[in-house]
This record gives structure tokens, sequence and C-alpha cells, in this order.
């Protein structure tokens, strides 16, 4: 029997904004415990919340960038049940009118497993923005309560049951925190906790309409645990299956150590949130004019990045994928090979040459000693034939280091390459009378003598003369 | 000085100031030695904070010598009721559960007094969170009525009432979710304002019923209301129910003189003809309508059909609101913390501190409000009523087209005996003539219009107006204060004990 995963995804993805949701303390990570506190996010006796209009506006940009219906009317809700870390001991939330809803986000290109992803559409149920609570740290046999995080504007992020893999479900996680990071909503460091991820998956027969048993993963930490986590799953439910015996509804929690899910608890206890409209809060009214304005200041979405980038510099679909991967990283190339005549080559250099240099440093793009017009030039001094692609690799980790224009370098260190025909010659001439064997050989059918020669001029010329040039002339010299 | 500080209001208090005829200190002497010596057997106050309240006396007299006063209500005392938030005080809302609890800020309308110069006295005893209409679920000690002792002296605001007809204050601050405001003014013969849901910041409010709470004054004058209105209303950023369109500068009615030449004045004929209204109160508040058309008002019948239903909407949607705002007590941040006896037991920390300190009557409603609330109720209970608020607040816009103010009683007798109304839905019914404001978001006032000739006790007429028109009805409600014949009359505490 051949069987088919169904995924469903639901992220929790903390909107950066200046301050919490319902008050004015900073949202802030990091802090000492219980420093970004007030009334009003304590829940002390008479206080009320008043909506930060950030979170609101951050909301509906990743509503449109996941390409979901804003709403015109939408209200919040409170969502009542007991806990230590909920200071009201209910929720502001959004119950049945969410700022956002039926969108979706495009994945495609190479996955997590290296293998390539058909283009399809995931769907986005909602997106509906409430508090956070607060963070229960438990210290051996009791807990502690950090207020810090109570209040910070939180989206919920609800995909429809439309992923079929781990990989598509990586890459539907991918595409959503390159989008949160490319509108500046959310900084998605699962680390941190702003971005946290449940996983819905059940396994059916593929001949089968119906839907099979679901499960709920939780404590996942990272995408690459969701993606083994489903994998694990995925095999856990087959084999159930395959056995005939029945997958429970249960919620597992992922052990990354170990690499399997284990049993939380069996069937969700039914709770009753008793939702209903936040009194406190009047109904949110979201203008055409908000949404045109909103609208106006998002910026390209990763997807269609990747596909300009394709066409406007002649790069593969995987350089694109990998240099739209991040912002700041797709706005460094842009700048470089925008007045390129070689984007092809600003391409390489970046995603070899640049990448490399940064992840040995431990360093991101924006903390680079160079800009993209370094490289930009770097490049040109090789398309015009300055210097070599060997020098250029030197000139590269010199202005990595110095934070010098490659120009200057090449100037100061003379590293222009060496042209000049009877410069050459003169390299060629002491090769061929220090290595006469070595001529014999070649003269005698070794092709390879040939390479060892040209080796030993550019050594003599350091590594300045033209290599073509240096291999034409030797050829026609020994050859008479 | 004693003797006429139990009849002085806070505007003429304001003018004595003014004049130099007597300080801030000597005001706030005055009534912290009424409240010494009557308010054992009052009990119209949870706490006095006697040293804080001389020392800004001081300040406030002080400014006033360098004429840098900060408004003309400058070192006037006012009594706050005990849900409303004060920095540096105790905030019991007359629970067990906040026993302890010392509030880190001010009230918006507090912080609006302080700004004026207005001093805080003391905390007036309440029904616990406000729910209650006699202020005998105060978990600390009920309050007497100062015209019978062995009357309530109605509620939530119980407190308020009593300290502003005792003389123990000049004027006093409440809340109002269903009639807490004006029910207790009505037993205690004092005027109470219930301002437009909106018009008032609620910001430092316990929460008992979001959608319905309002602050307002409990005063000995219409004009008192007036005043402390504009001091404490306009929009808050802090509360976003607040609205930018209140009415302001009401205080200025007086200027204009207050002619009822022309104003149309409706009487809801369900509320007349309601089966539980006392003989005596029909009466005395159908002599007030009387003394409206004298003075040229035009008096007609109309009609509220819906009204009928506003108790059992409100005791569906007030215990609903009140059972979330209510789950924030749970001993965990602050106030009473029952620890269980199983170290770590988290449920039986929230059951235990719950269960031994809110009483009986919150318990009550908020297991009602859970139960409508619940999954497989909500449409039935939760949603119904609102649309009975729907309806009601129609009934009220249609009635205000064809009449400026309403009349109506505030209450349908006058003040009950202590312990006598112990079924909970005969002490909810005493609120039918209140309730519906507050669910249609309108304002209230209670004016004294009397006394009941069997056991003399006061009688409130209530007028009612349009969304914002507190300008209007305060007109009408001082106009009518003129002629009524409990204008002026104050109980004399030293001798009442019936």
């Amino acid at each position: 029997m051949e069987y088919e995963a169904v995924i469903g995804l639901e992220v929790h993805l903390q909107v950066r904004t200046a301050s919490k949701i319902f008050c004015s303390c900073a949202n802030r990570f990091g802090e000492e415990p219980n420093t970004l506190v007030c009334p009003v996010c304590l829940g002390y006796p008479g206080v009320l919340p008043a909506v930060n209009k950030q979170a609101i506006t951050k909301t509906i940009a990743a509503g449109m960038m996941c390409n979901c219906e804003i709403a015109g009317y939408s209200k919040f809700d409170r969502k009542n049940y007991f806990y230590p870390d909920m200071p009201k001991n209910y929720q502001i939330s959004q119950y049945d009118l969410p700022l956002c809803q039926n969108g979706s986000v495009r994945i495609e290109g190479v996955g997590f497993s290296g293998d390539e992803i058909p283009r399809r559409h995931i769907g986005v149920r909602r997106i509906h923005l409430e508090e956070d609570v607060a963070k229960s740290i438990h210290v051996g046999s009791y807990s502690v309560i950090d207020f810090n995080r109570a209040g910070v504007p939180l989206m919920e992020i609800v995909s429809e049951p439309d992923m079929t893999s781990p990989d598509e479900a990586h890459a539907y996680l991918t595409e959503l925190k390159q989008m949160m990071h490319y509108a500046d909503i959310s900084d998605c460091d699962m680390e941190k906790g702003q971005m946290r991820c449940d996983v819905n998956v059940s396994v059916r027969a593929v001949d089968n309409p119906g839907f099979g048993t679901k499960v709920e993963i939780k404590n996942l930490n990272s995408f690459r645990a969701v993606h083994r986590a489903l994998s694990y799953e995925i095999e856990r439910q087959k084999e159930l299956l395959e056995e005939s015996a029945a997958v429970e509804q249960e919620t597992r929690r992922w052990n990354d150590e170990e690499g399997v899910t284990t049993l939380m608890r069996t069937k969700e206890e039914a709770h009753d949130y008793r939702y209903f409209p936040e009194p406190d809060l009047m109904p949110l009214q979201i203008s055409a004019d908000m949404r045109e304005e909103i609208r106006r200041n998002l910026p390209e979405s990763p997807a269609s990045r990747r596909e300009r980038f394709v066409q406007e510099y002649a790069i593969t679909a995987y350089d694109a994928q990998v240099l739209t991967g991040e912002k700041a990283l797709a706005d460094f190339f842009e700048e470089a090979a925008a007045a390129s005549s070689a984007p092809k080559r600003v391409a390489n250099v970046i995603m070899t040459e640049f990448l490399g240099w940064l992840g040995d440093q431990g360093k991101t793009v924006r903390e680079s000693p160079v800009g993209p017009e370094a490289i930009r030039e770097l490049v040109s001094l090789v398309e015009n034939e300055t210097i070599s692609m060997k020098i250029a690799k030197d000139v590269f980790s010199e202005m990595m280091e110095t934070g010098k224009a490659p120009g200057d370098i090449v100037e100061e260190k003379g590293l222009q390459q060496v042209t000049d025909q009877s410069v050459i010659e003169s390299y060629l001439q002491q090769v061929v009378q220090e290595n006469p064997s070595v001529v014999d050989d070649y003269k005698s059918g070794k092709e390879k003598a040939l390479k060892y020669l040209v080796g030993q001029v550019m050594k003599l010329s350091q590594g300045k003369a033209n290599p073509q040039q240096v291999n034409d002339r030797l050829r026609d010299m020994l050859s008479q | 000085m004693d003797k006429n500080i139990a009849t002085l209001s806070f505007a003429h208090a304001a003018e004595l100031l003014r004049e130099g005829q007597i300080s801030s200190r000597e005001l706030v002497q005055a009534l912290l030695s009424r409240v010494d010596v009557h308010d054992e057997a009052l009990g119209a106050y949870l706490s006095v904070a006697r040293e804080s309240a001389l020392s800004e006396a001081e300040e406030a007299d002080a400014r006033r010598q360098k004429g840098e006063q900060l408004s003309p209500w400058d070192g006037l005392p006012i009594s706050v009721k005990d849900n409303i938030a004060v920095a540096g005080q105790a905030n019991t809302c007359g629970s067990k559960i906040l026993e302890g609890y010392t509030s880190p800020y001010d009230a918006t309308v507090v912080r609006r007094l302080k700004d004026a110069g207005c001093i805080v006295l003391g905390r007036t005893n309440m029904d616990e969170f406000a729910m209650g209409s006699s202020t005998e679920h105060s978990a600390y000690k009920p309050v007497a009525n100062p015209w019978a002792r062995s009357c309530v002296p109605g509620g939530s605001s119980g407190g308020s009432a009593a300290s502003v007809a005792a003389g123990e204050a000049l004027a006093a601050l409440g809340s109002d979710t269903g009639g807490s405001i004006r029910q207790p003014a009505a037993f205690c013969g004092v005027v109470g304002l219930k301002p437009t849901y909106g018009a008032v910041s609620r910001y430092g409010l316990v929460a008992f019923a979001s959608s319905l709470d309002q602050i307002g004054p409990l005063t000995k004058t219409v004009r008192d209301s007036a005043v402390l209105y504009d001091l404490i209303s306009g929009p808050d950023p802090n509360d976003a129910t607040s609205v930018p369109d209140a009415a302001t500068g009401v205080s200025g009615v007086f200027d204009s003189g207050l002619s009822l030449e022309g104003k149309k004045i409706g009487m809801p004929k369900e509320f007349f003809d309601y089966e539980g209204l006392s003989a005596e109160v029909r009466e005395k508040v159908q002599n007030a309508a009387e003394a409206l058309e004298q003075r040229g008002a035009n008096v007609k019948e109309v009609s509220l059909p819906y009204n009928e239903f506003a108790i059992a909407a409100y005791y569906i949607i007030a215990p609903a609101e009140a059972s979330s705002n209510l789950a924030r007590f749970d001993g965990i941040r602050y106030g009473r913390r029952e620890v269980a006896e199983a170290a770590g037991r988290l449920l039986e920390t929230y059951r235990l501190s719950r269960g031994k300190n809110f009483g009986e009557e919150v318990k009550r409603r908020i297991i009602l409000g859970t139960y409508v609330l619940s999954s497989g109720y909500y449409d039935a209970y939760y949603l119904r009523a609102q649309k009975a608020r729907t309806k009601l607040r129609e009934d009220f816009a249609r009635v205000f087209e064809e009449c400026d103010v309403l009349l109506t009683p505030t209450t349908p007798s006058g003040a009950f005996r202590m312990k006598q109304v112990t079924e909970p839905l005969q002490m909810y019914r005493s609120d039918i003539f209140t309730i519906s404001a507050n669910l249609a978001g309108i304002p209230g006032i209670s004016v004294p219009c009397g006394f009941t000739e069997t056991e003399g006790l006061p009688v409130g007429a209530q007028f009612l107006a349009p969304h914002f028109a507190e300008k209007e009805m305060l007109r009408v409600a001082a106009a009518y204060e003129q002629a009524s014949p409990a204008a002026g009359c104050y109980p004399d505490v030293t001798e009442t004990d019936g």
C-alpha cells in the first residue's frame, strides 16, 4: 500500500514592535526577568488594554505577504483559562474575525533533503493577533515566572493541511520566515522564542479521500527538528497502518537528542475557552486607505525576487534561491550585480568567496567590512583582465581583512596582470633555458610537460603573467 | 464649623476657600472629625487617608497663599469608592481577596482630581466587587443608612452615598454598573450621576462588567455632580472605550438659567405600572412631574416595551463579563494567597484562594457568568441577551425622538431594612429602574424628591437622557432640584437609630 502524509502547521510569531501590544513597556528579549513590566501587562486590578497600532499594521502586512484577504472589520476576543503565566487568566486573542484569512505561501526549489520541491501553494487559513503570555521557568520542584514576555504581540499563522512531506513543511517555514524578515515583521529567532511551531500530521493511503488520525507534535525548536520529527512520525504512523494498528489521536513530544517522538498526552482534554468579544476594546475598522498604505510599504516578496533575479541577472534558480535567502544578502547581491557587466560572476563571488568568508568569521551580511561596490569592482578587474582569477582570490582576502578597495590593493601591490609581449618573452626564454630536459619531454610528445613549464613561468612572474598568453606563446616557441 | 460642614457642598466649599473663610486643612480636619465621631456606627469608610489628606491640604493651602492654586477646586477633599485605584492606597473592592494589596498607580479619574488639587480623604465601603444593592455584601462591614441605621444605604456605592449624606464627605466617587450610584443616592437622599458610557475613563476602576461600568459622582447638589463630571470626564488614551465626543463643560448650564420652557419630559409607563413600585414612591415622582410642568416643561407618557427584558439581559451580560474580569484574582501576583497543603499544587492554590476569599454573591455571579459563556450555551444566553440589549437601546433611541429627558422613579421603594432582602432575585429586582440605562449606555441621575410618609426615608427621582446629553439632563435635574421638597434636607446623624 502506498501512503501519503497530510501536514498542517501552526506557527506563533512575535511581532517586532517598539512596545508591547497593550501597554507601553518595551518589547525586547534578553533583559533581566520582570524588568519590562507595568500594571497593565501584569494584569493588576483596574488596568485596561490600549492597542498598539504598529502590531495591527504589521499583522496586516504579514497577511498581505501571505496573499491573505484582509478584514475590513475585525475584533478581539477573550480566551478564558487559568494558568500562572497568564496575568489576567484570560488571553486577549481573536476568535471568529481574525485580521487575515484565506492566503497562501508559494514553495519551490531545493528542499532540505536536497531533493527538488515542485512549485506549490500552501494555504494559509488565518492569521490572528494576540498577546503573548509570560514565560514559566521550572526550577526543581517549583516554577518562577518572567513577565517580560507577557503582552508581546504574537501572531498565530495557521496553515491548511496542504503539505505532504517534511521537505514541504520545511520549505513553508523557510518561506514564511523569509517573508517576515523581508517585511520587517518578526525576527523569527526560534532560540529566542520569537517563532514557535506546532505540527499536525496524519498519514493516509494514497487512494483514500478522507484523513487519517492526526497527531500533534510539540517541542520543535528548529526547522531541522521539524523536518526530522516529521520524517520520524510519518514512518511511525506508516508502520502502524501497515500492521493494521490504529494511530491514536495524541500529542507527542519531539526528543531531539534521541531523534524520536514520545507520547505527551492522549486526546486533548475538552477545553472550553468561553470566548466572548473583548469589551475593553472597540472593534477594529480597517479602512481601504489603511490597507492601501500598508500595501504601498510592502517589500518585494522573496518569491518574486527569485524569479526576477533569474531573468535579469541570468543566474540559475538555485543561485537565486541562495541569494534571496536573506533580504540583506539579496539587497547586497542586487546592488553589486545591477551595475556589473558580469552579474553571473558577481553571483559566484558572493556565493563562494563572500559567503564562505562570512561563514568562517561568523559574521552576517550587514557586518561585512566591504560593501557591494567592492565585489562589483573586483569582478570588473577580472573581467577587463587587469588581474587573473587567481590573483582575484588574494585581492578578495586582502580586501575583506583591510576593507580597502580592490583597485587600490592591485595598485599598491602591483598585481596588474603582465600582458607586455616582451616581458613575457623574457620569462619564457629563462624558463626554457633552465629546463632543457622538460622541453625535450614536451617535444617528444609529453603534453603534460607544457603544463609544468607554464607553471614555472607563472611562478617567475609571481602569478601576474596572463596565463592564456603564456600558454599560447610557449606552444609557439617550442613548436619552432 | 462642625455644624455646617455636614451640609456644605463641594462648590460652596470652593467658594469659602477662595474667600479665605476656611482653609483646606480646616476642611479636611472637620471632615475627619465627623468620620471619627460617626463612622463607627455608619461604616461608610473602609480606610481613611488621615496623614496624606492633612499634608496634601497643607500643601494646597500653601499654594493658595502664593496664588498658585492648581484649579478653583484645589484643596477640596473627596472620598473615593474602594474599587477605584489610588496610588499607595489600599484597593480592596470590599473583598477579602484584595486584603493587603496596595495599588501602584492612580486611576485616570483620580489623576485628574489630583491634577486639579483635590485630596483623597478616604475609601468608601461597597458591596464586594460592586455586586449588590445594599452594601451588605461588603466583606468587611455593612453600612448603615444615615437616615435610619437599621436600613441599608443601597449599593453597591453605599459607602459613598452614606458618607455624603452624613456629612463625612463633601462629595464622593462611585461606580455604576446597574444602578450602583443612583440607587444608593436615592436611598440616602443625595444626588448620584451615572455618565454616558465612554464619557469617563474606566482606567483604574476595578472592572465588574466592562461594557456597563461607569464612574460618577455622589454629591449633595446637582451642581456638585456637574462640577465633578467636568473634572473627571474626557477621553483617555488608556481607555479604548472612552470617547472623544463626550459632553464637556456641563456645569455651564448653571450660568444660563434653568428654564424648562418647551422641554419635553417623558414618563415611561412601564416604569410607573411596575407592580413592585410602592405607591408612595410613585406619588413623589408624579409630584416631581407636576413641579416640572409648573416650570414650563411638557410632560408626557412614553413607552419602553423592551425594558421588561432589562434585568434578564443584565444578569447574563454582567456576570459573563465579571466571570472573566475576576479571573485575575488568583493569589499568584497580588492579594491573598491560600497556600495549598500539598505544596506546589497549583489548582488547589487557585481553588483555596478564590474559594475562601470571594464572598457568596461574587461566587454566585462567577458561576452564573461561567455557565452562560460555556460552549453550547453561549448562543442561547449571551448572544440573546446582547440582542435584547440592542432592542432596549433602540427603544431609548425611539423615545428620545419624542422627548428630551425621561423622568422615572430611581427605585421601586425606599431603603429596605438590613437582612430584609435575602433572596438574590428579589435583590436584583431592586435595580429594575436603573439597569436599562447601563444596558443602553445612556446617562442617568438620581435627585432627591421627597420622603416616604411611613418611615421618612428618602425617595429619588431619576432623569435619563440620550448619549452625551448630560448637559440637558443636568439642566432638568437642577431645575427640578430647586422645586424639590427634599432639597437641603440632611439626616441628623447623631440621633438616627430607627
